[in-house]
């Protein structure tokens, strides 16, 4: 037995036997990712020594009799959440030794809960992209196929997963980077209703799009990750006071009487691959044969999802990067003697291009005289994209659509070409502008060989509805038992 | 409206960017395209629709205003690259 393949909840179950240790789980983990990570690129940051103790801090719980779902179980982490004491780069050359001096409230729970936190993982800078390749530390590859892109922003955290260097990962997602890479390495990935889960100590690209969630190995797993992180937090004013339901006891309920909402638009979205769209649709029949009946529904606006998005996330993200002024952490141009000067340089220094990009198009759609006609508009025509789900759940209770348009695409493909890259986020960009959850789940693979995902979307705070539906999915299906060879 | 690198210029030291000109040429067309693109936002109808800058609904969060102290000054200023006497270090700003 490998005990690196495992699940949380296969390893849960052996260590509660006490057949297996945390230490020697852990142990095996860091030795894949000594083993494989040279070839994938997924960790920047690998905390041997403190998952060690951790580890060991663990099997004293568990032989105590004290113990979690989680308890001795190596969690890796995307490297923008803050963890006290190891560094958290966000990808960027400005933070590249940042030692953050707190944890974020996620990383609390997950200590809290006996987890062991094996390192933090590579994405793209300040979780701009869709590929990793902006990441301004190194490159992921792909474990199904290492010419290609993981995904992003969350490629790190999906490739580990996939890779099997941990037993599940956090990732954030601000407009699909939890749902495209995950669809992506053919692993389970959850973006939650914005204000389930703590955004403290997440550090912010578009705060009022940002949501952490779980990337794991199948969707049990998912549930608990997720039921770990979520609830409550008076460090984040936008968190929502609203108790979480125990997700993992609503997996096994059947699909009978779901309604599941198919998108009328969706068929025609630009450059939808075929073999996708054909794995989207037998995954639809599948969830049919158990029980859900299909609705045709439609969402109007969804063409106007990626303009909207590249208006409000760039918006939101050049008044957050303000904050990167060599002053408090982070990298400084010490050379400069002025401080408008070391202000300048320093952000010019430290920040990547897609990163500038944006700041210039967010400062650009906010400056004097441009205000109502970019931030508004899109603000406004958000209201209407809200108000197309609104309509679309009064008659279904889930909606189903591909992750992403296309299977992973080579590395260097993509990204000289920024519009391109951005509208292959057509399919995830709405959830967050709306604020509902979001799951990916393997639903194929291409003749290449390469997984597809498959998305389903519920109304807020449904993530309990999400599970359910891809759990059953799941169980119908072998998608989930694949894994690449490295 | 087009994008001219004078906009860029202009955008990038708001922003507090330094660009050379081959960075002020390439985003001068790409971010033109990228606005372009932006602008087909104008055949929406959005006339006395309310805008939306969060998506789920919250009032204010309010909490007693009580004083703590949960991290300590030292352990928040190791961050900075340059501190002194328990404070921020910056290039001088008066002359």
């Amino acid at each position: 037995m490998k005990l690196y393949e495992l699940t949380i909840h296969e390893a849960h179950d052996l260590l509660k036997r006490k057949e297996i240790s945390s230490k020697e789980l852990t142990g095996a983990v860091l030795d894949r990712i000594e083993a494989v990570d040279s070839k994938v690129g997924a960790y920047i940051t690998v905390s041997r020594e403190s998952a060690i103790e951790q580890a060991e801090m663990a099997d004293r719980e568990i032989s105590e009799g004290k113990m979690s779902a989680l308890t001795g179980i190596p969690i890796a982490v995307k490297d923008l959440i803050c963890t006290q004491g190891i560094r958290t780069t966000c990808g960027s050359r400005i933070l590249e030794n940042f030692i953050p001096p707190y944890d974020a409230t996620v990383i609390t729970r997950l200590k809290k809960a006996g987890a062991v936190i094996v390192g933090k993982l590579n994405m793209d800078e300040f979780a701009m992209g869709s590929s990793t390749e902006n990441s301004g530390i190194k490159l992921t590859h792909n474990p199904w196929d290492l010419v290609r892109i993981p995904g992003g922003s969350s490629g790190g955290s999906a490739a580990a997963v996939a890779a099997d260097m941990c037993l599940g990962a956090l990732g954030s997602d601000t407009g699909g980077s939890i749902r495209q890479p995950a669809s992506h390495c053919g692993v389970v990935g959850m973006k939650p209703t914005y204000g389930r889960v703590s955004r403290f100590g997440l550090v912010a690209f578009a705060s009022s799009l940002d949501q952490i969630g779980p990337l794991t190995k199948d969707v049990t797993d998912c549930a608990i990750l997720a039921g770990s992180i979520s609830g409550y937090d008076p460090s984040d004013s936008t968190s929502v006071p609203k108790d979480v339901p125990e997700y993992t006891s609503y997996l096994s309920e059947g699909l009978k009487g779901l309604k599941v909402g198919i998108p009328k638009e969706y068929d025609a979205a630009h450059g939808l691959d075929p073999e996708v769209s054909l794995a989207v649709k037998n995954a639809v029949k599948v969830m049919e044969k158990l029980g859900a009946s299909c609705v045709e529904i439609s969402l109007p606006h969804t063409e106007y999802a990626v303009p909207v998005y590249y208006v409000i996330a760039p918006s939101e993200a050049s008044s957050n990067l303000a904050r990167y002024d060599g002053v408090k952490y982070g990298f400084r141009d010490k050379e400069k003697k002025s401080l408008m000067d070391m202000y300048r340089s320093t952000r010019s220094k430290g920040f990547g291009a897609e990163v500038k990009r944006r700041i210039i198009i967010g400062t650009y759609c906010l400056s004097s005289g441009y205000y109502d006609a970019y931030y508004k508009k899109a603000s406004q025509v958000r209201t209407l994209i809200m108000r197309d789900f609104n309509k679309a759940f009064d008659i279904c209770d889930v909606i189903v659509s591909p992750v992403a348009p296309t299977p992973a695409f080579k590395i260097g493909e993509k990204s000289d070409d920024p519009l391109t890259m951005y509208l292959s986020d057509i399919f995830t960009l709405s959830a967050n502008l709306a604020g509902i959850p979001g799951i990916s789940v393997p639903c194929g693979f291409s003749k290449g060989g390469l997984p597809v995902g498959l998305q389903i979307m519920g109304k807020h705070f449904s993530e309990e509805v999400l599970l359910k539906a891809a759990y059953n999915f799941e169980q119908a299906t072998d998608f989930h038992k694949r894994k690449p060879e490295i | 409206m087009k994008i001219t690198r004078e906009d860029i210029i202009h955008v990038a030291n708001l922003a507090r960017l330094e660009m050379d000109e081959e960075s002020i040429e390439k985003f001068a067309v790409q971010i033109d395209e990228i606005l372009k693109y932006v602008e087909t936002l104008n055949s929406v109808d959005t006339e006395g629709i309310v805008p939306t800058s969060h998506a789920i609904f919250l009032t204010n969060a309010f909490r007693e205003d009580i004083e703590k102290q949960d991290y300590d000054k030292d352990s928040l200023l190791s961050s900075a690259p340059e501190r002194e006497n328990g404070n921020y270090v910056v290039p001088k700003i008066v002359g």
